[in-house]
């Protein structure tokens, strides 16, 4: 077969076209979300941690039993119908008194955590974005402070203070914010050279545009992931000083507190031990294991 | 170097001094002295014993005798064991702590670094994914909780190891693998992501095709490699291990310098949680600088300056 020129015809290109955006654009945290989604054991940590809030608010609320009634009649049963984890050495539930612990836990890892952030940003946010012998001396500070071990500042405090779940948040964020003060300042180091900052500023934008429209939002990403590795921290912290004896007071439960006291009678009651310690521990992995998904999220080339 | 050193070494001074300080005003702020608690002791005793322990004096001239104790290291007497020093007590329990502390120590970075050299060679098949269950779960399941568990299982059920004391081998086990869970998970996440970086790098593949086996490249070339910034976290490591020695020491009945704080706290023994106090920050602090010198040392590529800050 001969080809003519009548076998061709020209397709009309155009190029505007070519440029039309097809699918959605999706944003950073979109992204974020899509990556996250897809990383199971993350996403079952999140669903647990959720579920674990949800009952810690309700479960008080709705049981027939409390965490302070004493029931000396009925003390150290093991797990039974009415009393799902036993009682303890006073016959309180200690099922109820679990869920009391969890809010106090919560309470204490997610305000920790806030506090930490808020200082954190300030901090870190102004030393890394005013530079020169602003950031040397705020840093300087946040270093000597860093340099004075955490947990003994904590137990100082916890000392002389009234005990209490605020007293622990005030112990537990009088220097825990500097980690995050210094992955601020890093970040806003980093940002800062960059052109897009450069390009803001060219077109008027002034300081306060410039950290809480453009250096901030970029470098959320660091800072959640050190966020969601806080609570557990948070967590952690309050159960230990509960446990040596300077958390919160009786008859307020905490999942240190009930371990304390499991531990003393854990050779004939051992489930008084078993139930906060599994929750301390199911709650603290779930915490990790969704701070290490999210950091994959953020940043899968961190991923290893 | 030796700028930055003494730089260094100035604000860990400073640094001390605060803690001191910190310490002498919040103890002092504490309502009520040590002997309020003793209801029926009358006037002129308990001026007695205030002067004993110079406690008339004014605010300022206590803390110049303080700071000039903690100079000649003279921490005072103890409120509650009237006839020990806070050094005596340091003295008494710092070694049974240094010994336990060190057991763990090394257990967690040899564990630490073995697990992790395992799980980054045999990446993404089950002894990856084993080691990084065990590192997550050492990393969740507190010290004081997997105490009480080794105990209850080890040594109340099975009864294999000594349930508590401290008089022999057998006796430093449990506390030491119960010590060591955390840091050496720790350490086992960091050496795996260490070593799978340092394998994907080209000097690897040179090894390789140089025809070198596969140990000699491990030991040789990955591991020196990969261990570095694992030398870093020694420092807190060892804050750490001594923090965690507060409960460990308790649940396990071992007469340590850890026990010996915890007790003071509950006791509101002043002098001796002032004392103790100081004594691990110098202690944490020292290591953490030493742990920095160390790290120049070990690798020649980083150079100790002041404008080595990121």
């Amino acid at each position: 077969m001969q080809l003519t020129k009548e076998h061709f015809e020209p397709i009309s290109v155009d190029l505007r076209q070519a440029e039309e955006i097809k699918r959605p654009s999706l944003s950073f945290w979109a992204d974020v979300w899509r990556r996250l989604k897809m990383n199971k054991v993350a996403m079952a940590s999140l669903i647990f941690i959720l579920l674990l809030v949800a009952c810690a608010i309700f479960i008080p609320i709705f049981s027939s039993h409390d965490y302070y009634t004493t029931n000396l009649a009925g003390k150290n049963k093991p797990p039974s119908a009415e009393h799902w984890f036993g009682t303890d050495d006073l016959g309180r539930d200690v099922f109820v008194r679990v869920w009391y612990g969890a809010r106090i836990s919560l309470e204490v890892g997610f305000a920790a955590a806030l506090i930490d952030l808020i200082i954190g940003m300030i901090w870190g946010g102004i030393a890394g974005f005013y530079g020169g012998k602003v950031d040397e001396i705020m840093m300087r500070i946040a270093d000597i402070l860093y340099a004075i071990p955490y947990l003994l500042v904590v137990i100082l405090l916890m000392v002389v203070m009234e005990q209490g779940v605020v007293t622990i948040i005030i112990a537990l964020t009088i220097t825990g914010w500097i980690g995050m003060a210094r992955i601020v300042r890093g970040q806003i180091l980093q940002l800062k050279a960059q052109e897009f900052v450069l390009a803001a500023r060219s077109l008027g934008a002034d300081n306060n545009r410039l950290i809480f429209k453009h250096l901030i939002p970029n470098a959320l990403g660091p800072i959640i992931v050190t966020l969601s590795l806080t609570v557990p921290t948070a967590i952690f912290t309050e159960s230990f000083l509960s446990f040596i004896g300077l958390g919160v007071s009786a008859p307020v439960a905490s999942w240190g507190t009930m371990s304390a006291e499991g531990l003393a009678a854990m050779k004939y009651y051992p489930w008084r031990l078993m139930f906060p310690a599994l929750f301390i521990s199911v709650t603290m992995l779930a915490f990790n294991l969704f701070g290490d998904g999210l950091r994959d999220a953020v940043d899968p080339r961190l991923r290893k | 170097m030796i700028r930055y050193l003494g730089k260094r070494i100035f604000f860990m001074f400073l640094s001390l001094f605060l803690i001191v300080t910190a310490t002498f005003f919040i103890m002092k702020a504490v309502p009520g002295g040590p002997f309020t608690s003793e209801k029926n002791v009358p006037d002129e005793i308990r001026a007695a014993l205030e002067a004993k322990y110079k406690l008339n004096l004014p605010l300022h001239e206590q803390y110049l005798d303080y700071l000039k104790g903690i100079i000649t290291w003279d921490l005072g007497p103890s409120f509650t064991e009237k006839s020990s020093t806070v050094n005596d007590m340091i003295k008494r329990g710092f070694p049974v702590s240094a010994h336990l502390g060190a057991q763990a120590l090394l257990l967690a970075v040899f564990g630490g670094i073995t697990l992790g050299v395992i799980a980054a060679l045999k990446h993404n098949k089950w002894q990856d994914y084993t080691a990084m269950v065990i590192a997550v779960l050492g990393l969740s399941v507190p010290g004081f909780i997997l105490a009480s568990f080794y105990q209850y299982f080890f040594a109340i059920k099975w009864g294999w190891f000594p349930i508590a004391k401290w008089e022999g081998f057998e006796y430093t086990i449990l506390p030491s693998l119960a010590l060591s869970a955390m840091p050496m998970a720790f350490i086992a996440r960091l050496t795996r992501s260490n070593m799978l970086e340092v394998l994907s790098q080209d000097y690897i593949k040179t090894a390789k095709a140089k025809g070198l086996n596969t140990f000699t490249i491990t030991v040789k070339h990955a591991i020196r490699n990969a261990l570095l910034p694992v030398i870093t976290y020694l420092g807190p490591l060892v804050a750490n291990i001594l923090t965690g020695a507060f409960v460990i020491e308790r649940i396990f009945g071992v007469p340590g310098l850890g026990r010996e704080f915890v007790l003071s706290i509950t006791n509101r023994d002043y002098t001796v949680i002032m004392g103790t106090t100081v004594f691990y920050s110098i202690i944490l602090v020292a290591a953490v600088l030493l742990v920095d010198i160390a790290y120049t040392l070990v690798d020649p590529r980083i150079k100790l300056s002041d404008t080595g800050r990121e």
